[in-house]
């Protein structure tokens, strides 16, 4: 194996996200923002790749975003990937799961010969873990999700071990592959401390539509098969009955929840067999 | 022209998985409101009773395309049968679970068919002007909902958040369509070979299989106080779950996490102890039958969801509910005779 390039996004460090009404995309900008968790095993396990390698083994870091980040792209680094990308430009703004794909599919392609693209099951944001599968098909790579061991590697393919329902299936398959990882497969590191000045004087390349060949017509809202109708808040209700032990005392209370229960049929009604 | 709603149906260990009956069950729904039929598509190792029990299901026809190599689920064939069917018919709408099948499979689909996938829904209707699908899934850690739409490409895509509808009641009495669709030269070759499947050891009962379910979340306070949810669940005959905040804490593994970043669930009785509500929790659990709550905020926004609600601390109702269920089994037990 000569190279691995892992898929990275960033993602907001909070839940507190405001939508743009019109788009319905999130507002990005002025949000403290981190590199997705999830993502952080796709980067773990490149760098372990690569040191149980050892030699020319090539960690590549792409994300694709708005300006800013880039951090996400260095806090890749500073666990230990080589080099990093960033995919961006306006025209990417509003893009959905296929038009992101389409467009990290373009970069993949333009960064040359890879031997695996590891990334995340899913951004913490969207949540969708749509975008690593549709780039392995855009690639036409051989794909395993859920991904929670690695058995064996080398350069004339893979074994792993999927996390799906009821248990793991062990697949193998021929390189390059793409793999999308779940939590179980690693225990991420922190960047050290020589990691993260490397990081900080890194030179990331900020790759546009033009220099990775992408069609302007796939590209952003207006290259997305899919539209905000709207975003809401949810209501929900179901309009029972509320008891308090305050205004009606613990033994009333649970008198009046065992009732309940036997109502619908949960516990046998007092008495009976 | 319309070309109908399909759905694809799941098999596990040769048979249909129920994921299967709540994706024809939301299917129904669409085709019937636009008058259209109702397809399943069914890949699996051997056509059998299996298609036909798909339409007492609701399914107007079954597409059933069967070989050996078929039995466990291997993307490059199905991606490419499943498109192949696709682009020949011509569906309006295609569904799947989101199941690790569905949530591999259709993304690969939507991207080879140049479509809209949204993932992991838990609505989904029929704009009556537009005749689209309007698809609604929770955004942002759930606390928003996003509807979402794909006005121009077809298939209209999206997978369903598993145990979001009730299944159709089975009706042998239903008619439909079995079609044997045959399998193309080439469309069973695969770079990813399937060497072995190792099935979970736990004795558990996963969360979403239980009948009762009893939550608890943050309000239970510390580990030994969340143990006597054991007791309770023992007690009413269930499992227990719990909120991120109390799988956070440590005190249950993240296998009984309900909610948007754990699993849905639809029991028969969902009871949440101490657990406050965040749309994340909610998204998880609201199409459960009944649910009580029990927590010490009478704001919580879990009683909007309750049909029982009790405001109180849990370290007080909860010895006191097992305490009158002890007493009343200690009554009931010499009624019951020698076990």
């Amino acid at each position: 194996m000569k190279r691995i390039l892992v898929l990275v996004k960033q993602v907001p460090a909070t839940e507190n996200v405001k939508l743009d009404e019109e788009t319905g995309t999130m507002v990005r900008t002025g949000m403290e923002a981190v590199i997705n968790p999830l993502d952080l095993y796709a980067v773990e396990e490149a760098i372990r790749l690569k040191e149980k390698e050892g030699g020319d083994l090539q960690v590549s870091v792409l994300s694709m975003g708005p300006p800013q980040a880039v951090e996400a792209v260095r806090e890749a680094i500073a666990m230990g990937c080589d080099e990093g990308f960033l995919l961006s430009g306006r025209e990417f703004a509003g893009a959905d799961t296929w038009a992101t794909a389409y467009a990290l599919s373009c970069a993949i392609r333009t960064l040359g010969a890879v031997d695996l693209v590891l990334c995340g099951e899913r951004a913490t944001d969207g949540e969708t873990g749509q975008v690593g599968p549709m780039v392995g098909a855009f690639l036409d790579l051989p794909l395993l999700t859920y991904v929670s061991r690695i058995e064996q590697i080398d350069d004339g393919g893979l074994v792993a071990h999927r996390a799906v329902e009821g248990g793991h299936e062990v697949l193998e398959t021929r390189l390059p592959a793409l793999l999308s990882v779940v939590k179980e497969i690693n225990e991420p590191r922190l960047p050290t401390l020589a990691g993260k000045m490397r990081a900080r004087r890194a030179a990331v390349p900020v790759l546009g539509p033009r220099d990775v060949g992408a069609e302007p017509e796939n590209l952003g809202l207006a290259g997305s098969p899919t539209r905000v109708v709207k975003v809401f808040y949810p209501s929900l209700t179901r309009a029972g009955r509320t008891l308090s032990v305050e205004a009606e005392s613990l033994d009333v209370c649970v008198d009046r929840l065992v009732e309940f229960l036997e109502s619908i049929g949960i516990l046998g009604q007092a008495g009976e067999n | 022209m319309d070309h109908g709603v399909w759905v694809l149906g799941e098999e596990r260990n040769g048979a249909v998985h129920p994921v299967s009956y709540e994706m024809l069950a939301w299917g129904r729904g669409l085709a019937d409101a636009l008058g259209e039929r109702l397809t399943c598509v069914l890949l699996c190792a051997e056509a059998g009773r299996e298609a036909r029990e798909l339409v007492y299901r609701g399914a107007d026809a079954v597409r059933v395309a069967s070989h050996p190599e078929l039995a466990a689920f291997t993307l490059e064939p199905f991606a490419r049968i499943v498109s192949r069917l696709v682009q020949e018919h011509r569906p309006e709408i295609l569904l799947a679970s989101a199941t690790t099948m569905g949530r591999t499979l259709m993304p690969v689909l939507a991207a080879k068919l140049h479509t809209g996938l949204t993932a992991d829904c838990t609505g989904l209707e029929i704009d009556a002007s537009e005749r689209l699908l309007i698809q609604t899934r929770p955004a942002i850690g759930g606390n928003v909902m996003a509807m979402i739409k794909t006005p121009e490409r077809r298939p209209q895509m999206a997978t369903v958040r598993p145990r979001s509808k009730r299944p159709l009641p089975r009706d042998p009495s239903s008619a439909g369509e079995i079609i044997e669709e045959s399998i193309r030269p080439g469309e069973l070759e695969s770079r990813t070979t399937r060497l072995r499947f190792e099935p979970d050891v736990t004795s558990d009962v996963p969360i979403q299989e239980a009948n009762v379910l009893v939550a608890g979340g943050r309000g239970m306070k510390d580990a030994r106080s969340f143990q006597k949810l054991f007791d309770l669940a023992r007690f009413l005959g269930g499992a227990v779950g719990a909120s991120r905040a109390a799988v956070d804490q440590g005190w249950i593994p993240y296998s009984h996490q309900v909610g948007l970043s754990g699993k849905s669930v639809t029991p028969k009785l969902y009871l949440a102890l101490g657990i406050s509500g965040s749309a994340n929790h909610l998204a998880g659990m609201s199409a459960s039958e009944v649910v009580v709550a029990i927590n010490k905020d009478p704001e919580a926004s879990i009683f909007r969801l309750a049909d029982l609600g009790i405001v109180g601390d849990l370290t007080e109702v909860l010895p006191a509910l097992l305490a009158r269920l002890d007493r009343r089994e200690g009554r009931r037990a010499p009624e019951e005779g020698p076990r």
